[in-house]
């Protein structure tokens, strides 16, 4: 598979933050967690199509920043009202200070 | 006093809420003010610190005010602790409820689980219900038709509002909505913002909670006192006042039908006590726009933003002094609300859509 995007570098991402990244008229949000790793997701919230990058990260969890939805950003996992439906998630790997996505 | 009929529609299933979804007046994108994501990000933490003390104090304050009325009981000295229990069980519930229920309160989610259930049976909003009707408040703040929390509809029925101070008609409601939902019976307004999946649960607290005032009422009855009843239930009417009071504010009289915060809603400055048991909803442009900021946060959050909104009302008294005369004048001309000037340093409302609103309120 060669559908690994580049998305940014590593650095452009606080620690514990998140952030947009928009490809192949996609959109997609790349966390970096406390623990200084990296995860994507889809990037709008599930709920009411909300970018997800203006939301708040807090340990393992993303916080939506329109009724404060909340996932794991790392599974996917919806955690509770009112969100109801998963977020899909996508590989990550950082390659030479890079950021990389599958996209698939 | 009379009043012609309305040409709103306030049904979640009637016309005009057909007619917001068709238009895209309803889930549309809102206006915000611009803020750097770093300091946006300072705002946004969360922290138990601020909850947690406030929740003691609420707390120790309820049971020793309740325990006060208990024992002056029969006695005119029970008068200021039932004041001071009515307004903490009936009043600042309305703000745990809202800010537990954005789960912004305390950073432990947890803690804002519980003290949201709290706070619900206190307020007598079902825990389930209310979490759906408060999201789609956010979605589509003050749109008529889509919006199931406008406290005055157009053309304002003000018995109704005066009939709030005394949370008799909101009692009522909820008394027989809690019945309904434990009888098995979601309404069909419910079923448009509650996920099918989500309906079962509003069922489960409106049976447990019919349960707990059942028993309330047999020990009222065994007891052949009144007692339990002022401690449970009864204080959602005698201390409903102040909610009604600062809650009324948040959008009485402004715009209806705008996708900008800055023209349906309202900050006002109010005293410490009331901003305690509001815990700063008073801050309320700043909260309808940016709902992820805690309401600790929210002096600081108004401090970065309020060279773009419109100057916040002084006071109390003086939210009253505009919105009454603009009750009034709405049951004459429903289309009239006040019009929330910017400052120059604010960027201007979106004309193309916000004039006609406008043209009609002359
Ligand atoms: S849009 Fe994300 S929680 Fe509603």
């Amino acid at each position: 598979m060669s559908d690994w995007v580049e998305a940014c570098a590593a650095g452009d991402i606080d620690e514990e933050d998140v952030m947009r990244f928009d490809h192949g008229g996609r959109t997609f949000a790349i966390y970096r967690s406390p623990d200084d790793d990296y995860f994507a997701t889809d990037g709008l919230c599930t709920h009411e199509k909300v970018h997800l990058a203006d939301g708040l990260v807090m340990d393992d969890i993303i916080e939506c920043p329109k009724h404060n939805g909340r996932f794991n950003y790392k599974t996917g996992d919806a955690r509770g009202a009112p969100v109801c439906v998963n977020l899909r998630t996508y590989p990550v790997r950082v390659d030479a200070g890079k950021v990389l996505i599958q996209v698939g | 006093m009379s009043t012609t009929p309305s040409r709103r529609d306030y049904s979640l299933i009637g016309r005009d809420a057909k007619l917001a979804v068709e238009t895209g007046l309803s889930a549309a994108e809102w206006y915000h003010t611009d803020i750097p994501r770093k300091q946006m990000k300072e705002l946004m933490q969360r922290s138990d610190g601020p909850a947690i003390r406030d929740t003691i104090i609420w707390l120790a304050a309820l049971i020793l005010s309740g325990a006060g009325a208990a024992w002056f009981w029969g006695t005119w000295w029970c008068v200021p602790f039932f004041f001071v229990y009515g307004v903490l069980y009936g009043s600042s519930t309305d703000s745990r409820w809202h800010e537990c229920g954005h789960g912004t309160a305390f950073r432990t989610q947890w803690m804002n689980d519980v003290i949201y259930q709290i706070a619900c049976f206190m307020i007598m909003r079902n825990p389930v219900t209310w979490r759906w009707s408060h999201t789609r408040h956010h979605t589509d703040t003050i749109i008529v038709g889509r919006d199931p929390e406008i406290s005055v509809m157009r053309p304002p029925d003000l018995v109704r509002v005066v009939l709030a101070f005394v949370g008799v008609l909101d009692a009522w409601h909820a008394m027989s909505d809690m019945l309904r939902n434990a009888a098995g019976n979601i309404s069909a307004a419910e079923k448009t913002f509650i996920p099918e999946q989500e309906q079962p649960r509003a069922i489960r607290f409106a049976r447990i909670w019919t349960a707990i005032y059942a028993a309330t009422i047999a020990l009222a009855l065994y007891t052949g006192s009144f007692l339990p009843l002022m401690l449970v239930g009864l204080p959602r009417l005698y201390g409903a006042w102040h909610h009604v009071m600062v809650g009324l504010l948040q959008h009485g009289g402004l715009a209806d039908n705008v996708t900008d915060h800055r023209l349906n809603s309202r900050t006002v400055y109010m005293n410490q006590i009331s901003r305690f048991i509001y815990w700063n909803m008073n801050y309320h442009v700043e909260h309808h726009m940016f709902p992820m900021v805690p309401y600790h946060a929210l002096p600081k959050l108004h401090e970065l933003v309020k060279h773009d909104l419109p100057a916040p009302t002084p006071s109390i008294l003086a939210g009253y002094r505009e919105m009454i005369p603009a009750f009034l004048r709405q049951l004459r001309n429903e289309d009239y609300f006040l019009k929330r000037e910017l400052p120059p340093t604010a960027r201007p409302y979106r004309e193309e859509f916000h004039n006609d609103a406008v043209a009609a309120a002359e």
